[in-house]
């Protein structure tokens, strides 16, 4: 590609690169659904609403934070949804049976990160590709959530532990602990040499290898994080409920990947960024919650989903043809 | 005034991306049924040239004539209409499909009810192979062919379509010697066809076998056209660049230090009983025919391939490498041959390939990289080795060829290693930049790194190295001082029998 030089080395303008940023298509049809929403969508601007909003995407963002580590190497992790119910119904037994609530949630991260864990056995060691094998892992958790359940939900959880379903003034604790997922996730990604190393493997897994980075290792911990994001969204979604039930979480890994995909994260990996999936898991959470306001119902809401996640993408191809 | 015999005449070509003026008033002339030589460095627009001629890159003005005609390419079908086929450096080729189905893509042959008329295929692509007395079968998976055959299959793929004007980029830099005198012949054959050719091509020594005259780009405007008669490499080399390189090879004779690298009676699944030294402020070439197991060598040295017998001592020690980053931990450096698929990340910028192997040297603290650190590391190699890009944020994947190599070997001296192994470190770029790279071998010689240097360019094994070793069938068949060796005298060994 001989296209690009030029003679002279040229700072690019703060205008070029605010254009230039993979994040400024989605941020600005973030602003405008904002801008749309708040003009005809009845109470859609009171404080409420807005905490309302971050409360709605809490698991999704949480998840979709580690999810966004899984598919920048390339990869993908289908068995989120499953790892929440399962590790979700776990802690919520173990405190039935007395457990302390801190034990019960240390055990629970424990818990995602070892199911991670396997994924990336299977991904990294085994060499399964990564949509096969959290097929396997999605359907086998499912399934032992039925299993350790009877079927049957466990509620009426400790005080202790519900408290973290609920909020500090106005606002909902969920919120905060995504925020702070959010602001660890980007701040890894971005800053630190595991981070740069994960890019490095999207892009290129052989040449990261002869660079000297541990492929397989850094495979395997993508997915570790995503367990770990997952027994996070697992307690946010068991203490809000109070309750912890074998369903739970069907089928999110489909909103969390599209979160990830709207946000501008390439599917073959290397490329995106945590800052495009908050944003991402934002236009999900604002397009549902301002079209419940208008009273439109779930059918078209999906139809409209669905247009937004294409309407992303082709976005996404646009930029990278220029 | 147009003679009859010009096929092509592209004048006054002019392009520009975001705001870079790329081609300035580019000029080609194509006469039928004869080669053109296309030359230029790196960036001096040839690719970009062909790409307005085959629709990829729309230009901004200028005139395409084919036959005397204007013609109007916006697309690939366009150019297809005008008798356009362009060979790539890397091949459009599906593996999993076979040689016939390739040669038939998106133009199948079709029977009754829609059905491929798979022998139909076979039969026309055996005829075609036939033309080019190329002796494959139209039925073999073209993943299993080696690269010269699949370049067969590209050239196959052309004639397909009955291609009027076929372009080759740099159609030899994969080839073994063998392979290149018969793509000769290919080439003339083409000819005698009345299919006009343009050749890109870096290799000044092979054009006189094959080329009509040469066309010369340099910054994006075509500044000679020169017969082949009075195509002198000097007189190449100064249009090319400008300005004249009087010594090819700047090589510089120096003291040795201590011993950096001994490998000693190493074997594996390709090489077998191999010993060597390195020292410090030392180039060892590896010269050998393509399979040979040059490359092998290094990729056990470095730990990519598997060792089963030998030792390998860094610096007196003995080590165990079992990884790439074993190597790297030993100040084991690989500037690999293949940048695209080994050298480099094409979707991380530059500074983040350079800052890449040795990412510890830019932490601000045990947490985070310096973001600082980092610019000012790619600024300064970007400086120092005349990398020419917009600034280091620039995808690698953006680069051109010559570029991109730079972009390797500042990510390994950022490594600092001691001991640096280099497979075909000048492959696929232009003399300028080669030149630049040579001196770079040099500075690390006179820091007392230790360079072990794989090539098949036998002029720069003798020009560089202080010392040079011979293969053969992953076996080490000879070593020759920097004054004794010849290329008679290289090739005789790298072709003699291994006891």
């Amino acid at each position: 590609m001989e296209s690009t030089q030029v003679k002279t080395p040229q700072r690019e303008s703060v205008w070029r690169r605010l254009v230039s940023n993979n994040n400024f298509g989605v941020s600005i049809a973030l602003i405008i659904l904002l801008v749309a929403m708040a003009a005809f969508a009845p109470n859609f601007t009171t404080l409420n609403n807005i905490f309302n909003v971050l409360l709605q995407i809490a698991q999704v963002g949480t998840i979709a934070v580690g999810m966004t580590y899984v598919i920048l190497t390339a990869g993908i992790d289908l068995s989120v949804g499953s790892i929440v119910a399962f590790d979700g119904l776990a802690m919520a037994m173990m405190m039935k049976t007395g457990v302390p609530v801190v034990l019960a949630i240390l055990a629970g991260l424990v818990i995602g990160g070892a199911i991670g864990g396997l994924n990336g056995f299977l991904v990294a060691k085994l060499n399964l590709q990564p949509f096969v094998a959290t097929l396997g892992t999605m359907t086998m958790f499912r399934g032992l959530a039925y299993t350790i359940s009877g079927g049957q939900p466990v509620y009426t959880l400790p005080a202790a532990f519900d408290y973290l379903g609920g909020s500090i003034g106005v606002i909902p604790i969920p919120a905060i602990l995504m925020v702070i997922v959010f602001i660890i996730g980007a701040y890894t990604l971005k800053y630190t040499k595991f981070g740069r190393h994960i890019y490095a493997i999207g892009g290129n897994a052989e040449a990261s290898k002869l660079s000297g980075i541990k492929v397989k290792r850094n495979t395997a911990m993508v997915y570790i994080i995503s367990g770990l994001c997952c027994a996070i969204a697992a307690v946010i979604l068991t203490a809000r409920l109070d309750s912890a039930v074998p369903t739970a979480a069907d089928g999110i890994e489909l909103d969390v990947i599209a979160a990830v995909a709207i946000g501008g994260t390439d599917m073959q990996g290397g490329k995106g960024a945590i800052f495009g999936t908050i944003i991402g898991a934002l236009i999900m959470g604002v397009i549902a919650n301002g079209l419940n306001l208008l009273d439109v119902a779930q059918g078209p809401q999906r139809f409209v989903k669905g247009v937004i996640i294409i309407l992303a993408v082709v976005l996404q191809v646009i930029r990278n043809r220029k | 005034m147009i003679d009859t015999d010009t096929i092509l005449e592209m004048t006054h070509i002019n392009i520009s991306f975001s705001g870079v003026h790329i081609l300035k008033d580019a000029d080609l002339v194509l006469k039928r049924g004869q080669v053109n030589i296309l030359l230029g460095e790196n960036g001096a627009g040839k690719s970009t040239l062909m790409k307005v001629l085959t629709g990829a890159y729309h230009k901004d003005s200028g005139e395409i004539r084919i036959n005397g005609e204007p013609v109007t390419i916006n697309n690939a079908a366009d150019a297809e209409k005008n008798g356009i086929s362009m060979i790539y450096q890397e091949f459009n080729l599906i593996p999993n499909l076979s040689v016939a189905e390739n040669i038939f893509l998106g133009k199948e042959l079709v029977g009754f009810g829609g059905k491929v008329d798979f022998e139909g295929m076979n039969r026309e692509a055996q005829k075609i192979l036939d033309r080019l007395h190329v002796a494959i079968s139209p039925k073999t998976k073209v993943g299993k062919l080696g690269v010269a055959q699949q370049q067969m299959v590209e050239i196959a793929k052309a004639l397909s379509v009955d291609a009027k004007i076929v372009i080759m980029d740099e159609p030899t830099s994969a080839l073994t010697d063998e392979e290149i005198e018969n793509l000769f012949a290919i080439v003339n054959e083409m000819k005698t066809h009345g299919v006009s050719i343009i050749y890109i091509s870096h290799r000044l020594e092979e054009f006189k076998y094959v080329g009509d005259y040469v066309t010369t780009m340099r910054d994006g405007s075509t500044v000679g056209l020169t017969p082949i008669a009075e195509a002198s490499h000097d007189r190449l080399v100064q249009l090319m660049v400008g300005r004249e390189i009087k010594n090819q090879f700047p090589h510089v004779e120096q003291e040795l230090g201590s011993e950096l690298l001994r490998v000693s009676h190493l074997s594996n699944a390709h090489v077998h009983d191999v010993s060597l030294t390195v020292h410090a402020g030392e180039i060892v070439g590896i010269a050998g025919l393509m399979g040979a197991g040059r490359t092998e060598i290094a990729r056990a040295i470095y730990g990519i391939d598997p060792i089963d017998e030998g030792e390998i001592f860094v610096a007196g020690k003995k080590v165990k490498v079992a990884s790439p980053a074993d190597a790297i931990a030993h100040h084991v450096g690989f500037v690999t041959e293949n940048r695209r698929d080994e050298g480099l990340i094409m979707t991380l910028d530059i500074n983040q390939n350079i800052t890449l192997p040795a990412l510890r040297a830019i932490q601000k603290n045990r947490l985070a990289l310096s973001m600082q650190k980092e610019r000012q590391v790619g600024a300064k190699f970007m400086h120092d080795l005349d990398i020419k890009a917009v600034n280091g944020r620039q995808k690698a994947g953006t680069l051109s060829g010559g570029n991109q190599q730079k972009v390797v070997i500042a990510k390994w001296l950022e490594a600092q290693p001691q001991i640096l192994m280099m497979d075909e470190p000048t492959r696929g770029i232009d003399v300028g930049a080669k030149y630049e790279i040579y001196t770079i071998m040099n500075e690390l010689k006179k820091h007392g790194v230790g360079i072990l240097m794989i090539s098949s360019e036998l002029p720069e094994v003798i020009g560089m190295s202080d010392r040079i070793l011979t293969m053969r069938e992953g076996q080490l068949t000879g070593e020759l001082d920097r004054g004794e060796a010849t290329q008679e005298k290289i090739m005789t060994l790298a072709t003699s029998e291994v006891e």
